[in-house]
Order: structure tokens, then sequence, then C-alpha cells
């Protein structure tokens, strides 16, 4: 009866000395992870996700990496990233809009099969989809900032005159033609990519869809556009008290400081006196 | 120990059963890994799309939903409330293992069991010791600091270096450099410790454990009385400490294998010559008298064997 007696303490001993190191190599190997799921975190800049997905950090918490986005896009727009060749987080869905562009299905099959809701199901109408922004990146080499008609990212956007517009602008080279200049704008593109697809230029696109998070900036909160409608400078009007020269400028039986026998004469006989009184000088104007 | 011991693992059950009975769930099981391979490979490699996706989370006949729910876990811990789809997978697949044996997903499914069989294989060939040797809670431990990292990167985690979903999804997807976490694992179980990757570490084999630790098929030792100490089926079997206390219990102990650690494989059954093991389910109360003959001595050693 004695000899398990004694075992106990070395057991409860053993226990936590087996414990404490399985604990402390575990908290090792967290921290190993978590450095490397950080570090694998990053999403580069050319990988765009499918429509509709969640904000990056939400979407490493939701998709499962499944692929079934992958394979129910007809265009074979989207694949899954393959560890170490491209950017995303291993086995995550993203598309390269210079190698294929998103063709906005008009029933979004990507969104549909997606089981998690890694790709948001409130996305029902592909004009609402949001994947980036398409950025005229090198305006010294596009074509119709240059002075040309190409209008080729113009012309395939699915989202034509709302997306992309050509603004009219002087050519100060010649000095008398007119520049069409593509312009981007970021509410309505969808960042499908089809500019970015079609860009003439060989190699890289003059045009290409970028993040949101990299492509836009936002104006600080105080910042006031007075131009804009609904936009007033100031909140509301500000109603302070007048002060104007005269005898009184608190004086409430003459508001506007003046009495009306304190009114100079007009033919300036005499002399100008001011009503004006400053304070402890007895009256007498400069 | 008997002679038979000495005798090469499986030498008497090829010999009294023939090769094919005396592998004939080695044989069935790497039919099932690479059934559940290919009709994922179906798809891509012949345009039949049955089975769209992976282990992860698939559709089958564009109907049923499945999804693993360990990686459901970690979405829920890193703040996803998964859609519907999902979740119905998942429960569909947690009920299924929670009834056939969790770890039923470790033997039969998972594509890293051919490489940490063929470790071990190789392993043993060379003869090598039994290295690192992590105590048997390590996977439980590993399996918390996974939600943990979970729930701290708002990430599931896992995914990250999950050696099953990098091949799995490799093979069907396009692998890029993952087969380097299948070679650490190759490497890990041959040369730094034995069994350890399945037997110790992968904590998606410690949550399929647990979510079958009441699972209704099992193994069963119930003529424990005909072993002859050959010690062919600890040889063989992965979780080598689940057979000891159904082989070597008393009249009064089950006969049935209980540990969530078994993982179904069979390979005690293939192995053993005299047939002691067969599969049923655990409900079954067939009597199966201990060896009541040797009891009083052979017990203690029986424990050092194990
Ligand atoms: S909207 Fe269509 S083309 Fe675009 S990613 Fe989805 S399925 Fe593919
Ligand atoms: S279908 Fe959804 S969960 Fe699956 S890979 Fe695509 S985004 Fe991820
Ligand atoms: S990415 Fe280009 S083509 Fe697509 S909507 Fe935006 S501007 Fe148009
Ligand atoms: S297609 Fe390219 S070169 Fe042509 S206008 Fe658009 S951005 Fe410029």
């Amino acid at each position: 009866m004695s000899a398990p007696k004694s075992k106990k303490p070395m057991d409860r001993r053993r226990f936590l000395k087996d414990a404490s190191r399985g604990v402390a190599g575990c908290a090792l190997a967290g921290m190993g992870l978590t450095q490397f799921v950080s570090d694998a975190r990053a999403l580069p800049a050319q990988a765009i996700r499918p429509p509709g997905a969640l904000e990056e950090s939400d979407f490493l918490a939701a998709c499962i990496r499944c692929g079934l986005c992958v394979r129910d896009c007809p265009y074979d727009t989207l694949s899954l990233a393959e560890l170490g060749l491209d950017g995303p987080a291993t086995g995550t869905p993203f598309f390269t809009a210079r190698d294929v562009p998103c063709e906005m299905c008009e029933d979004i099959p990507c969104v549909v099969a997606c089981p998690t809701g890694a790709l948001d199901h409130n996305l029902t109408n592909i004009d609402d989809a949001d994947m980036g922004v398409a950025v005229l990146i090198d305006e010294e080499a596009c074509l119709n900032a240059l002075g040309l008609r190409c209008d080729v990212c113009y012309r395939v956007c699915p989202v034509i005159d709302d997306a992309i517009t050509l603004e009219l602008r002087t050519n100060e080279r010649s000095g008398a033609h007119a520049i069409f200049m593509p312009v981007v704008h970021s509410d309505a593109c969808t960042g499908c990519g089809k500019c970015e697809k079609s860009c003439v230029l060989p190699d890289e696109s003059a045009i290409k869809v970028l993040p949101k998070r990299i492509a836009q900036a936002h104006s600080a909160d105080h910042y006031k556009l007075g131009w804009e409608e609904n936009n007033p400078l100031v909140d509301e009007l500000i109603d302070l008290p007048d002060r104007l020269p005269g005898s009184g400028t608190d004086n409430l039986a003459a508001p506007g400081g003046f009495l009306p026998g304190d009114l100079p004469d007009p033919s300036m006989e005499g002399g100008f006196t001011s009503g004006f009184k400053l304070p402890g000088t007895g009256g007498a104007g400069q | 120990m008997s002679d038979k011991t000495k005798l090469p693992v499986g030498y008497e059950a090829i010999r009294d059963k023939g090769w094919l009975n005396a592998h004939k769930f080695l044989l069935l099981r790497r039919a099932s890994q690479l059934f559940f391979l290919a009709l994922f490979l179906l798809g891509p490699w012949f345009g039949i799309w049955w089975f769209k996706g992976n282990l992860s989370g698939s559709l089958t006949f564009n109907f049923l939903p499945l999804t693993d729910p360990f990686i459901t876990l970690q979405g829920m811990v890193a703040g996803h409330w998964p859609a519907l789809t999902a979740l119905i997978g998942a429960l569909i697949v947690g009920v299924a293992y929670a009834v056939i044996g969790g770890r039923v997903y470790c033997s039969w499914v998972c594509p890293i069991n051919p490489v940490t069989d063929g470790a071990h294989w190789l392993h043993d060939k060379l003869g090598m010791t039994k290295g690192w040797q992590p105590k048997k809670e390590t996977r439980y431990y590993v399996l918390g600091m996974v939600l943990i990292v979970s729930m701290l990167t708002g990430t599931i985690a896992w995914e990250f270096v999950n050696p099953i979903s990098m091949v799995h999804r490799g093979l069907i997807f396009g692998v890029g450099f993952a087969w380097a976490f299948v070679l650490a694992v190759f490497l890990f179980d041959f040369a730094v410790s034995r069994r350890g990757w399945c037997g110790h570490l992968c904590p998606v084999g410690a949550f399929y454990g647990l979510l079958g630790t009441g699972s209704v098929l099992r193994v069963t030792a119930n003529k424990r009385e005909a072993c002859d100490d050959c010690m062919d089926c600890f040889a063989v079997c992965p979780e080598m400490h689940v057979i000891t206390p159904a082989l070597r219990g008393s009249d009064d102990d089950t006969p049935l294998i209980l540990s969530p650690d078994c993982t179904n494989c069979g390979r005690c059954i293939d192995v053993c010559s005299v047939d002691v093991f067969e599969f049923t389910h655990r409900f079954d109360d067939t009597p199966a008298p201990g060896r009541v003959r040797q009891k009083s001595t052979p017990a203690p050693k029986a424990d050092k064997a194990a």
C-alpha cells in the first residue's frame, strides 16, 4: 500500500514536467505558425480576389480553399494560389487580370458556388462588384495620353461611360489637337480587369486593376469640397454680433452703432469728427 | 515473449491465410485512399464533374455539400460564421465520422497516410531507432495551439501549413512547392520520430480522434484467448498502445478497442495468423474470455511489451 502512495508526488511532478514541456513546445510552434501565417497573409497587388470576396482579413477566416469558385467560373478566370508560385495565401482563389480577366457573369456563378460566404452571397448584381479599381498607371506610354486614338480599354469596359470615360484635353504638344484621356471612376469600376487585359501595349498594360487598398486614397475627414452639392464649407451659419465703429458699439438703441445725430456732416465742413471714441481718450479721435 | 516474436512481421499470417488475406485491409485502405483522390481527379483529368472541390470542401453531384469540420471550426474561432452550405457540409462529415470512427479519416481517406506509412516502412527496413517520441497528449496541445493561433491571427491557421490539404489540393489544383511539406513529413517520420506525425503531432488526427470518441464501428480482440504472443499486431499498429487493454484484458475487461486513437485501419486483423481481431460495433458484448491461464504472471510482462 505504501508503494503507490510514495509514487503519487513523483507522478504529479512528472506530469507537470511533461505538461509544461508540451505547452512550451506548442507555444514555440505556435509562435512560428503565427509568424508564418502573418508572412503568408500578404496579398500582392496583382492578385485580384473573385467578385464579392470579403475584406482580406475576413476572407482568410472564411475561405476554406475548396476551389469550388474556381470550378464554377466558366471562363477559367480564377485559380487557387500555389505555394511559392503565386503570391496570395496558398490555396486561396485569385485572378491575374492581364492573363484572364473576370467576364462579369450576370449570374455570378463563383459567388453562388462558395459554400462559406467568403464570397459574399449578398452580391447579386455583378455591377456592384468591387474587386479593385483600374488605374491608368502609365500616362507616358498610354496611346490616348499621347494624343492618338486607341480607346481600346474604354471600348472593352463592360461598364463603358460609367467606369471609364474619355475626357477631352488640349494637346499641348501640337497645340491644335485633342487628347482623349481615359479616366476611371472608382464608384462604377468593378475591377474586372477587362481593360488591363485588352490594353494594346506589349507586355505590361498602361492601365491596371489594383486592389482598392492600394489604389485609393481618402481625404481627411475635415476636408470640405465647397463646390459639391450638399457640402457647405461650414455646417451652419454662425451669427456673430456686429461690431462697427460708432458711438457705443453695444448701444442697443442704435444697433448699427451710430445715432442719426452722430453722422458726420456730408459736406465735411469743419473737418471730420468720428463718433467713435476710444475708451479713456476723452472722445478725441486720432 | 515467444519464439514467434522473432519471426518477420506477418510471416505466419501469410503462411496460414495466404498473402491476399494477410493484406486484405491494407489493400482495401490503399484502394479507398486512391478512390477519394480519384473522385476529385475525374473532373480535372477527364472532364467528369461529379465531384468538385477537395477534402476541405466539396460538392457532389451538384447537390451534396461536404466540408471539413476542423477547418470550419477554425474559421469560426477566427471570427467568421460560415454560410449554411458549409455548416450543413461540416455537420454531415462530422456525424459520419462520429459514427464510423473519427480516425477512419486518417487511415482510409487522408492522402498523407500513404506517405507516413511509406516512411515507417523504410524506417523499419533500415532498422532505425524510434527517435524522438513526444508524449501522447502532445497532439491535443498542438490542436489547442492551432485553435489559439486561428483566433489570434483571425485566419484558418492550420491551412497555411496543413500537409494534407497541400497534397490533396495540390494534386487536384496544382501543387506549386507544396510537395516540400509532404517531403518534410516523410523525413520527419523516417528520420526524426517513428510514427511521429500521424501518431503524435497532427492536429487533424487529434480532432477526428476526439470526434470519434463514441464511434460505433470498432475493432475487437474477441478471440484474444487464441493469441500466441507473436506481437505482429503491435508491430503493424500505428497506435500500438490501443491494443493492450483489449488484447491483454482479463475476462471482465472488454475486448473492444475503445481508444479514440485507433484508426480502424484493420492492419491488426490482417496480420494475426489466429484471427484474434475483427470489426464489430461498440455494443457487441459477445463474451471474450481473457487469457486466464497465464493471468497471474504474464500480465505485467505484457504491459512492458506494449
Ligand atoms: S463573375 Fe464570372 S468570370 Fe468573373 S470570376 Fe466569377 S465566374 Fe469567373
Ligand atoms: S468557393 Fe469560397 S471557400 Fe471555396 S475557395 Fe472559393 S472563396 Fe474560398
Ligand atoms: S476594370 Fe476596367 S474594364 Fe473593368 S469595370 Fe473597371 S474600368 Fe471597366
Ligand atoms: S488600351 Fe492601353 S494604350 Fe490604349 S488607351 Fe487604354 S490604356 Fe491607353
